[in-house]
């Protein structure tokens, strides 16, 4: 008995000594403000490759964003401004873009850009097959690249297309280098420096960037794939700023050591629900799940209220294509649901999975007040948490899932991105949406050259999803982004990054 | 001969101490002061008459779940150490009363088993599986066969030897009987203290793997399950992770003293 109770007391001193552990990192934040580098946490490992034209997920492109530059970007508005490009005209038919290449642009490795670079990058994410397809499907419509002097590129197009400039956001790469998937080249405020898989990624300031350079000198993004390990970072001052936090999380956090900014994710949360498998091939079942899942009630239980509630696949900061006319479509009506779910022949309910991945606590919560939401309906829902990776392959790939809570982007920043993907045949469709309306809707949009004319189709197509009820659409998340005191200057963008030229210590 | 004592003050403290438990558990089957899984407003309160545990970030109330998630580790641990206790008694009475071929053959086998980390080979199990309550249930058991193996193997190879069983062999009794009538009942001095270890053990197991996210899944409850959650709001809630944590310390506890008044069963009190 003597030796057990030493053997406890030994335990309890080793417990001691790892909290006096965490205890003294604490000074990391003030170190860092002295040598200029900072250490943001997140929630998921990059894409295996980080090629820019190859890569998927939005937490990919959120730390990417700050590599690599089109020849044009976002501002904080979301309009397209001239990066690689000093200027650009475009003719009255909207057929012919001149572009100006900016003089003495670099790339990390110190090659300057030049024109052929440009037509490189353009014709790579037109042609070549691995490059993401939401980009080269919009790219189609460019019939000839010329170059009309060493610094001036004429783009001819076949036919109109509002969203080119959007497009043309892609990334600039030399076009004699070949190991962007994992020493990836750009033309960005900061250059890639290394990663550690399932650890880190370091970024460093780039000194020869043309326009106004970063402040920190290096930047460390922090791979956290439990949520509490975010917050526990934030405390023991290992990590100085955190994106995507719940409030459930900063309230965790001491307030005179922390900053909380509240913006929106640009991201459609939703149910997404696997169209092709039965219940879900009948569309009354669910319309049966959106007239029982109270929207609201998961932003007052998961989010203490903070949220913006949508009913399409379109979230409201994107104004110009917001409606929301859909967003109340479906009002919470629990005998509805009952009534359309017995019609369908589920009188008594039936058994679902949810799947989410577990690294995103906001989707794990959204998911398990679901569970209890779709009890009053009989519906007997189970959550399933599984790794990044694994939600990646089967779900997204393999389309092998009941339903998911996930939240899709936009990228690039264009109506087109958002909706193509409920094309029947499109290859990220991994919710098996198949309706020939649509399909015919969206043929019809990207032929439509009118800008008004477009948004109207753009919009028919959202009514056909909510009223098809093809999955049940929740909200654009509330951002809360956890920012150590003296670490000023964070930018808002209505997409999904986190722009880190413009942070620094104070 | 004088008669074994059998009660001692170990023995007694673990079983009132677990009786109180178990029987508060079996009635969190049945009976819960709230649904435990009803989510309400009252998000995050601290305890009160009301709410003994507080509530949790959706305002359920922690005592029904702790209730009702503590009969789900329950079910995980006894399943769990059933499996791991039949499978390794019948692999060590076959290797500890032959010996020879088959001892070599299972045992370099339950060597290979015993190589892993347990936690390691309950992942591998459960990544091959995937999650849920059952799953844990297979994946520990597994886990657990091959410690019960080996000590039985010892309990059974002592046997061997000894005048009685041999006289059993010589009077034709089959192996089974052997195994079964004569061996079993003498190896119970090894085998009830390592139950109650395993069950406790088995408790532990099943908290850190919901702890790591790969045990039960909602609506399904554990202790694990809750622990893992109470652990991103050790400030602002607490009473969750302390509450938690404390019916599995005193669970723990119980059983553990059971086991150890087993131990001391028959023997002088120190």
């Amino acid at each position: 008995m003597k030796k057990r109770l030493l053997a406890g007391i030994l335990a309890f001193c080793l417990a001691g000594t790892s909290l006096v552990g965490c205890g003294g990192a604490s000074k990391g934040g003030t170190d860092r403000s002295e040598s200029n580098e900072i250490v943001i946490g997140i929630s998921q490992d990059l894409d295996q490759s980080l090629d820019p034209h190859v890569t998927v997920a939005a937490g990919t492109k959120e730390v990417m964003f700050n590599v690599f530059e089109g020849l044009v970007k976002y501002d904080p508005d979301g309009n397209t401004i001239p990066a690689v490009a000093s200027d650009y005209e475009i003719s009255d038919d909207g057929l012919t873009y001149t572009f100006t290449l900016r003089e003495g642009v670099k790339f990390h490795n110190g090659e300057t850009v030049d024109l052929d670079d440009v037509i490189y990058s353009i014709e790579r994410c037109k042609t070549d097959p691995n490059v993401n397809p939401q980009t080269s499907t919009g790219l189609q419509c460019i019939d000839s690249l010329e170059k009309k002097d060493d610094t001036t590129l004429v783009i001819k197009l076949s036919e109109p297309n509002t969203e080119l400039m959007s497009l043309l956001t892609l990334a600039i790469l030399p076009d004699d280098y070949d190991k962007q998937d994992t020493q990836p080249v750009g033309t960005g405020p900061y250059k890639y420096v290394s990663r550690t898989a399932q650890e880190n990624v370091v970024l460093e300031r780039f000194e020869d960037y043309w326009g106004t350079p970063g402040n920190i000198d290096k930047v460390t993004y922090k791979i956290e794939e439990k949520a509490e390990s975010l917050v526990l970072g934030l405390e023991s001052g290992a990590l100085d700023l955190v994106s995507h936090l719940t409030t459930t999380q900063t309230n965790e956090l001491d307030k005179s050591d922390f900053n909380i900014e509240t913006g929106s994710m640009n991201l459609v949360q939703a149910l997404y629900l696997n169209n092709a498998r039965a219940p879900f091939d009948d569309e009354l079942v669910r319309q049966a799940l959106c007239y029982a899942i109270d929207r609201q009630y998961i932003l007052d239980m998961a989010f203490d209220g903070y949220g913006y509630p949508i009913g399409s696949n379109v979230f409201p900061s994107f104004k110009k294509y917001f409606d929301d006319s859909l967003t109340d479509y479906y009002t919470v009506d629990i005998d509805k649901a009952k009534e359309l779910l017995a019609e369908a022949g589920y009188p008594d309910g039936f058994s679902m999975t949810i799947t989410v991945p577990s690294n995103y606590q906001p989707h794990c919560d959204t998911a398990e007040v679901i569970v209890d939401e779709l009890k009053k309906i009989n519906v007997t829902a189970t959550v399933k948490k599984v790794e990044w990776d694994t939600w990646l392959d089967e779900t997204y790939k393999n389309r092998d899932f009941d339903s998911t809570v996930i939240g899709l982007t936009a990228d690039p920043l264009t109506a087109r991105s958002l909706l193509e993907r409920f094309k029947s045949d499109a290859d990220n469709n991994f919710m098996n949406y198949n309706d020939a309306e649509y399909d015919e809707l969206f043929a019809k949009a990207i032929k439509t050259y009118d800008d008004e004319e477009q948004v109207k189709v753009y919009k028919a197509m959202e009514k056909n999803l909510t009223e098809h009820a093809a999955n049940v659409y929740i909200q654009d998340m509330a951002d809360m982004i956890a920012i150590r005191k003296g670490l000023t200057g964070l930018t808002f963008y209505p997409l999904y990054v986190l722009d880190v030229s413009t942070l620094k210590w104070e | 001969m004088m008669k074994k004592k059998i009660w001692n003050g170990y023995l007694i403290a673990g079983l009132v101490i677990t009786s109180i438990v178990l029987i508060w558990i079996i009635v969190g089957q049945f009976y819960t002061p709230y649904d435990p899984t009803q989510m309400t407003g009252a998000k995050l309160q601290a305890p009160s008459a009301a709410h003994l545990f507080g509530t949790d970030k959706f305002g359920r109330d922690i005592f029904s779940r702790v209730m009702s998630g503590a009969g789900t580790t329950l079910l995980v641990a006894v399943a769990t150490i059933g499996i791991g206790a039949v499978a390794g008694t019948l692999i060590g009475a076959l290797t500890g009363y032959f010996g020879g071929y088959v001892d070599e053959v299972l045992m370099r086998l339950n060597d290979v088993l015993t190589a892993f980390p347990s936690i390691l080979l309950g992942l591998v199990v459960i990544s091959i599986l995937g999650p849920g309550k059952y799953n844990v249930i297979l994946a520990l058991g597994i886990v657990f066969i091959p410690g019960y193996a080996r000590l039985m193997r010892t309990a059974f190879a002592s046997q061997r030897e000894i005048n009685y069983i041999i006289s059993a062999q010589l009077m034709g009794a089959s192996t089974a009987r052997i195994l079964a009538i004569h061996m079993l009942p003498n190896t119970f001095s090894t085998l009830l203290p390592a139950l109650t270890i395993g069950f406790n053990n088995a408790v532990l197991a099943e908290a850190s793997m919901s702890f790591l996210g790969i045990g039960v899944m909602p609506p399904d409850i554990s202790l694990g399950y809750m622990l893992s959650e109470s652990q991103g709001m050790l400030r602002t809630a607490p009473w969750y992770a302390l509450s938690v944590g404390t019916v599995i310390a005193v669970l723990v506890f119980g059983v553990g003293m059971i086991g150890e008044g087993i131990q001391r069963i028959g023997k002088e009190d120190l």
